[in-house]
């Protein structure tokens, strides 16, 4: 094993076996399961039911809606200019329009709500039953199917007409995004860290005379980069679990709920206009609502590009986090230093709202290419689709050349920087250390 | 045989000179003292040794070729500013560092098993470092560095920081390297051990070397010819005894006898000296006035600040 191996295979192996990595290791999927799991809990114990108006104005999809005790489609024959005037006057909490699209095979749907934006229930069970349709018509072409699969979207406005968006595509871009984010904070500050470390416990001297100061910098960010990996898939693989395991209980729990209204309602009113099995089987499926609107999305490309953004995001950040590190000689000075690289970081979130509203539009584009930002902001963009291709690609060389770039210019401030003891940098100063 | 060539060395950084035009020879097996006021530029040169940092002109042969980062292997450098992860454990960590030094992971444990016992720390393997006395972290952080058996050790200040029980530990540990074959370093402005241990010196000041050599020959290019003399009876008869071949500098009283310095002038010699003074006062003692390290220092120093 090289000495880079030994390098990598101490930072990972001091950090795995500390007691903090365990502990967020199972905390992650706790916090990241809530973010799935309390939604459902939430809809689940909703005592108000949702009402939808449905225009349906093919006349192919009104009657296919399935209606339980929470969720109840209504088809009317209005128009939709008649129907808005009432919205207010008759509890209803959306109006779904669906047209016919002409060239397509799909319907345009347009979905019209109030203060509160539809639940992911709600979007779910309509894209469900219109693709349920969908696929009825189609049988089994298989052009027609793949036409089908991943290309039904919803649009949501609210009842003045003015455009919002809460689908999953948002949904999931804004989680990858602040996944990136969060990752390269977290552990870009635990290079930064282990960079202070060293230097304050005066290790470094000893090291550097064993390895170049190039190779102890490089080993450190890429053992920190396994901490990293593994600690996300351990998440991934603990957030299903909790997700899934969960998911049943409620499941569970709703459905025995539903058991005893059905007893109360059969025997006040002796009337059932659904099948008992039928809501079971719906309301298991909640939580298979969400996968199935997540495998809309273009998946692969999504898993792709993340992890590419994900690994390159954090190496771009981790070098200069380590250059950092390397110039600082006590706790005090480490904000001074870290807010020109946490700058365009926080910057990517700011701009993510302005993405999300409008993800081809130019600043999605500029900050998608921008090595410092496109981590993030790509990651928002890419789950709506129709990002082109070079964009991708260029954006990808863009922020290789930048990791490129910040590791050699990382590499000459850390090699000077690490060896300046009780000494108070400044920007001019480090600026000197690149010449040396 | 000479382990070290340093040749015409010259560092700049952005704001001073540490180094200008530095040669320095070290011979194989040797003690050699590096020497000099703080900011002489001892630590530059040793980095550059070390391949830490490399020279802006001049170069390095070791054992006759240029360094490569190779020779890091054979080098083991202790340096002033040192210290151990802490959160680590003992064993682990030098296991860690005498792998990164090129040893196998077997070797290593082999090596570090004998180096434990020898220091009587066997039972604080598992243990992390801050855990460790002040005083095992320093035989900790001597093994690591001789763990590879360097055939050149560069120790910048080791005393500093040690209890004298563990200084005179790495001192024993150091003088029997050297004896089996080892070229030992030695930066430091400790000059009492500098003249017990030094067979070479090298003094550097203002970051250039104003005086090298072996002790030896330092010691007799600077030799004064002065002799302290030890007697009894009275200052005229002392004296008297002296004639144009001798200068009296000073003489003092302590507790009934005196003391005199006497300089031998004109090639005059100790026996000529001793057989002037015979006839006249009662000797008690006879010392050649040998100028130390210390004072050679602070006079080369002082004479080139000037």
């Amino acid at each position: 094993m090289g000495k880079i191996g030994l390098i990598i295979q101490r930072e990972f192996m001091t950090r795995v076996k500390k007691k903090s990595f365990i502990i967020m290791t199972i905390l992650g999927p706790l916090l990241m399961g809530s973010i799935f799991v309390v939604p459902i809990l939430l809809s689940n114990t909703q005592e108000k039911v949702v009402k939808i108006e449905v225009i349906d104005e093919t006349g192919v999809y009104g009657k296919k809606f399935p209606n339980d005790s929470m969720l109840q489609f209504t088809v009317t024959s209005r128009s939709i200019a008649e129907a808005k005037k009432k919205f207010k006057d008759e509890d209803f909490n959306g109006i779904l329009l669906i047209k016919e699209h002409t060239g397509t095979n799909l319907p345009v749907l347009t979905l019209l709500h109030g203060q509160t934006q539809p639940s992911i229930k709600v979007m779910t069970t309509i894209q469900n039953t219109i693709t349920n349709k969908l696929e009825e018509f189609a049988g089994c072409d298989p052009k027609m199917l793949a036409d089908i699969k991943g290309k039904l979207d919803i649009h949501t406005q609210n009842i003045g007409g003015e455009k919002t968006d809460t689908g999953i595509t948002t949904l999931v871009g804004y989680f990858a995004g602040i996944l990136i984010y969060f990752f390269v904070f977290l552990y870009g500050a635990q290079v930064m860290n282990g960079v202070i470390e060293e230097k304050t416990n005066r290790i470094v001297e000893v090291i550097i005379s064993s390895v170049k100061p190039f190779q102890l910098m490089m080993g450190k960010i890429l053992g920190i980069s396994l901490v990293g990996l593994l600690q996300f898939l351990l998440w991934v693989v603990l957030t299903f679990g909790i997700y899934f395991v969960a998911g049943t209980i409620t499941g569970k729990a709703k459905v025995e709920k539903y058991r005893s209204d059905k007893v109360m309602t059969q025997q006040t009113t002796g009337a059932q206009n659904q099948g008992g099995a039928d809501i079971q089987q719906q309301v298991m499926d909640s939580s298979d609502d969400i996968s199935a609107a997540i495998e809309s999305l273009p998946i692969k490309l999504i898993i792709f590009c993340f992890a590419f953004y994900f690994l390159g995001g954090y190496l771009l950040y981790a070098a200069l986090f380590a250059a950092i590190g390397s110039a600082i000689d006590s706790e005090a000075d480490k904000q001074q230093f870290m807010l020109p690289v946490t700058i365009p970081l926080i910057l990517s979130m700011v701009v993510s709202s302005a993405i999300v509203m409008n993800p081809n539009g130019p600043v999605a584009v500029w900050f998608s290419m921008i090595p410092f930002t496109s981590p993030v902001c790509m990651m928002i963009r890419i789950p709506f689709g129709g990002v082109p291709a070079w964009q991708i690609a260029l954006s990808m060389a863009l922020l290789i050349g930048g990791f490129l770039g910040a590791t050699a210019l990382a590499a000459k401030i850390y090699r000077t920087g690490i060896l300046m003891y009780g000494k108070k940098v400044s920007y001019s100063e480090i600026a000197k250390w690149l010449r040396y | 045989m000479d382990i070290l060539n340093i040749e015409n060395i010259t560092k700049n950084y952005a704001a001073h000179t540490a180094l200008d035009d530095v040669s320095i020879v070290i011979p194989e097996q040797s003690v050699f003292g590096l020497l000099g006021p703080n900011g002489a530029g001892k630590t530059s040169l040793i980095r550059i040794i070390n391949q830490i940092t490399a020279p802006d002109k001049g170069r390095v042969l070791f054992n006759g070729k240029p360094l490569e980062p190779k020779h890091t292997e054979l080098i083991g450098y202790m340096p002033e500013e040192r210290g151990l992860y802490k959160k680590m454990e003992v064993g682990e960590q030098a296991l860690y560092l005498a792998q990164l030094k090129g040893l196998s992971r077997r070797d290593a444990n082999i090596k570090l098993k004998y180096w434990f016992e020898k220091f009587e720390l066997q039972s604080w393997w598992k243990k992390k470092v801050e855990e460790l006395s002040k005083g095992m972290q320093q035989k900790i952080q001597f093994i690591v560095t001789v763990i590879h058996e360097p055939k050149l050790l560069i120790m910048d200040e080791p005393f500093s920081g040690f209890d004298p029980i563990n200084a005179l530990l790495v001192r024993d540990e150091m003088l029997e390297l050297k004896a089996k074959g080892a070229t030992i370093i030695l930066s430091t402005h400790r000059m009492e051990s500098v003249e017990t241990l030094c067979t070479h010196i090298a003094l550097i000041n203002k970051s250039k070397k104003i005086l090298d050599g072996s002790v030896k020959d330092i010691r007799k290019m600077y030799k004064s010819n002065i002799y302290e003399v030890a007697y009894e009876g009275t200052n005229i008869g002392f004296a008297n005894a002296l004639w144009t071949g001798f200068e009296l500098h000073n003489t003092k009283e302590e507790d009934g006898i005196m003391k005199a310095r006497v300089k031998l002038l004109n090639g005059n010699t100790a026996n000529d000296l001793l057989s002037a003074l015979i006839p006249h006062v009662k000797l008690h003692s006879f010392v050649e006035v040998v100028p130390g390290m210390e004072d050679i220092f602070i006079m080369k120093v002082n004479e080139t600040n000037q």
